[in-house]
């Protein structure tokens, strides 16, 4: 570690009244709250970046199962063990790893209180807590439906997912799954459809006179025209999707029963329910959300407008029309610690340009993106115009299959980012 | 006694030095496909260590639509002059 003479810090600090810069020198602290996508990348980047930085990483999981990815597990082609990944690599980076969950931020005092019963003091705090489901949101499904209709939408230790796959497995040859899926904004835009993907590549193979019938909230959604391109030409009839206009909003749930409810009235049994419901932002990040359910945050520093000091990364904020995406998560938590780094030193904020690469596997050897390179203009961050977008259409097997191929890189190389 | 303007810079040059290679953070928006100091990862080629201006050029190449791939034409034309240059020179800096 650099470290500044000590004569010299005090004299600066006292002669310019600035605390921050002396703290700095010895060790600020960076707690990051949450460690997934936006708080692992967060921590790390942080010990590799600006290694003046003492780093603490509150996370209650002993280990992390990737949202990212879990379709394929669904689909049998990965294994959760696959996509759990431990903290010991970050630890190794000099990161401490509290496992704990965070109760409450006190931005005035700036704490972090932890359930254990520690308290964290903090010269700058990154919040990365990911999503809370609003159970409730639709009528019946709570904690104990979840078990019988999984949503697999929260990864926790994996126990969702396990439960979907297993009902999958269970399931007799022509049945029938429903997906219930949200309205915008929640986790993942693209991630719903992959999943039907997912488990139509898993049915055609063991169970092909099975349907899935995906339920949708709204009117239409992220790469469309690509997924029902592969849907048509992979799986044929299998795959029904029901927009909201054509009575495709699920509304009530009846987990004893097997039955999704629409708004108006279509009672639909089915064999296996993965319920996805809308979200908001998680518990910690809840008193600093808009009315809306998400954090509010400026588009450079990624401060919440109602905490300043209280940085707010990955899918809790309201970071549109960047998407709730792990990508978007890392890609943004790095310059939050860019901008909490400068900050502490006394100087300006990074000018930020922030990157989504999201691929969705559609079968085999058959995968799509969407790109986005996103720049803070005046009136917050836009996407950059002619940049992006998503692949092109029609019959191009070769495209296909190097997409499937780099989004297995882009897997190993993101969690290793975050992780090694 | 130092003036503030100076002293910031004294702080940040210090507080800079551990790592020697700061990448700017354009560059810290390829490793999330291209590995971990751009070392590469399974289909997704290498950048650390190879020449700056092959870089460049291959960067300006996807951007004006000349080179084939898959989604690097849709990144570039989201880059400036500066950033590629600034991207190129950092990988091309790193073994």
């Amino acid at each position: 570690m650099t470290t500044l003479p000590r004569r010299a810090v005090l004299a600066a600090a006292g002669a310019l009244a600035l605390p921050a810069i002396a703290r700095a020198q010895g060790a600020a602290r960076l707690v990051v709250v949450g460690g997934g996508f936006g708080g692992a990348s967060a921590a790390s980047f942080a010990r590799r970046r600006f290694p003046w930085l003492d780093v603490t990483l509150v996370e209650p999981q002993r280990a992390f199962v990737t949202c990212p990815y879990g379709n394929l597990v669904l689909a049998g082609e990965r294994r959760i063990e696959q996509i759990t990944h431990s903290y010991e690599g970050l630890r190794a980076r000099g990161v401490r790893v509290v496992h704990d969950r965070a109760l409450a931020v006190d931005p005035a005092a700036r704490t972090v209180r932890l359930a254990g019963g520690d308290t964290l003091s903090y010269d700058r705090v990154i919040l990365s807590p990911g999503i809370a489901l609003r159970w409730g949101a639709i009528q019946g499904y709570d904690e104990a439906a979840a078990a019988r209709m999984p949503h697999a939408w929260l990864p926790g230790d994996g126990t969702q997912t396990r439960t979907l796959r297993r009902m999958l497995e269970e399931m007799p040859d022509g049945g029938v799954v429903g997906i219930a899926i949200p309205d915008n904004p929640f986790r993942c835009p693209p991630g719903p459809y992959e999943r039907i993907s997912m488990i139509a590549h898993y049915l055609k193979r063991h169970k092909p006179r099975s349907k899935i019938l995906a339920l949708d909230a709204k009117e239409g959604f992220s790469k469309q025209p690509l997924f029902q391109d592969g849907w048509r030409a992979l799986y044929g009839e299998m795959i029904e999707w029901v927009p909201a206009s054509r009575d495709g909003k699920v509304t009530r749930v009846d987990p004893a029963g097997m039955v999704l409810e629409t708004e108006f009235g279509t009672r639909h049994r089915v064999a296996v329910a993965n319920v996805i419901p809308p979200q908001r932002a998680a518990d910690i990040a809840a008193p600093f959300a808009a009315a809306n359910g998400w954090v509010d945050v400026d588009p450079t520093t990624f401060e919440a407008r109602l905490a300043p000091g209280v940085h707010v990364v990955g899918d809790a904020n309201n970071g549109a029309p960047m998407p709730k995406s792990g990508y978007v998560a890392n890609s943004t938590a790095k310059q939050a610690v860019a901008s909490a780094a400068a900050l502490l030193r006394g100087e300006a904020p990074p000018e930020p340009v922030y990157f989504n690469t999201c691929y969705s596997h559609v079968g085999q050897d058959y995968a799509i993106s969407v790109v986005g390179v996103f720049r803070v203009g005046p009136r917050g961050i836009a996407e950059v115009p002619g940049a992006g977008g998503v692949s092109p259409r029609g019959d191009l097997p070769e495209q296909r299959r190097l997409e499937a191929l780099h989004a297995d890189s882009w897997y190993d190389s993101i969690t290793r980012d975050m992780f090694a | 006694m130092l003036k503030p303007p100076l002293l910031g810079f004294a702080f940040a040059a210090l507080a800079a030095l551990p790592s020697a290679a700061q990448a700017p953070l354009a560059a810290e928006g390829c490793l999330g496909c291209h590995g971990p100091r751009g070392g590469g990862q399974g289909g997704i080629a290498a950048l650390a260590g190879r020449d700056a201006d092959e870089l460049a050029a291959i960067m300006r190449a996807f951007r004006a639509n000349e080179r084939p791939g898959t989604i690097m034409g849709r990144i570039a034309r989201g880059y400036t002059d500066a950033e590629i240059a600034a991207v190129a020179a950092h990988f091309a800096a790193l073994r």
